[in-house]
């Protein structure tokens, strides 16, 4: 069950510059879990306390996972996850 | 240093007006690597305020796309403010997590929608660092051929 996921620049400290990286899971939870066991650190620029963290955007090939089921979004066999950053200020 | 044409200022501050009193937002993406503002990409403030910015999530998504496919990157990050200075807030500090792009700032506070005086400067923003950098305006149709 190989998972394509998309980096962005500013978390590509953990992939050893990588942009795009595989992973296992059948949830989003367990394609994070799988990412920080192989980037460790990763998982915690993803999900604090409340889940998925505010400014993260985090979607499943081109949906944000927010309107599906957040972190126990299904995913399959060559699915994206794509991250991306939130663009935001005050 | 920023290298950025008129044009591409003009674009901004226009942009600025056109929302003011809502901040607005948007990008100038630019090939990899180049460091070139090029290509002006105004984007819808989600969050529709006179203190906040968000682009939708959906447009993001298909934002970086589209920079992808060209083998581009955001250059320039600009917002206006729209009762306070051209200078990142807290709040842009925290949340500013493209390390690479020049963060422009523009301010309405003084003429709003319409014409006048207005600030415009631009910053570097790196792991909570804010430093501020000089604008060169420049005809960049020009540069490098």
């Amino acid at each position: 069950m190989a998972i394509e996921v998309r980096v962005p620049t500013i978390l590509r400290e953990f992939t050893g510059g990588e942009k795009e990286v595989t992973a296992e899971g059948i949830t989003l939870q367990g394609v994070i879990d799988n990412l920080d066991a192989n980037y460790p650190g990763i998982g915690g620029r993803l999900i604090d306390d409340s889940g998925l963290r505010r400014f993260v955007n985090v979607y499943l090939n081109d949906e944000d996972v927010r309107f599906l089921d957040g972190l126990n979004t299904a995913v399959a066999d060559a699915d994206a996850i794509t991250i991306l950053p939130a663009v935001a200020g005050g | 240093m920023l290298r950025i044409s008129q044009e591409l200022v003009d674009q901004i501050v226009r942009h600025a007006r056109a929302d003011h009193p809502d901040e607005a937002c948007g990008v100038i993406a630019g090939p990899v690597g180049s460091d070139l503002p090029e290509r002006f990409i105004p984007m819808v403030n989600a969050a529709r305020s006179p203190t906040f910015y968000e682009f939708d999530s959906g447009d993001l998504f298909r934002l970086y796309r589209d920079m992808n496919d060209r083998d581009e990157e955001p250059v320039v990050i600009y917002h206006s403010h729209t009762a306070t200075q051209a200078f990142p807030s807290r709040t842009d500090i925290s949340l500013a997590q493209e390390p690479g792009a020049h963060y422009v700032l523009v301010s309405t506070r003084e003429t709003g929608a319409d014409d006048g005086p207005y600030e415009f400067r631009s910053f570097r923003i790196v792991n909570g660092e804010v430093t501020e950098e000089p604008i060169e305006i420049a005809d960049l149709q020009n540069f490098g051929s």
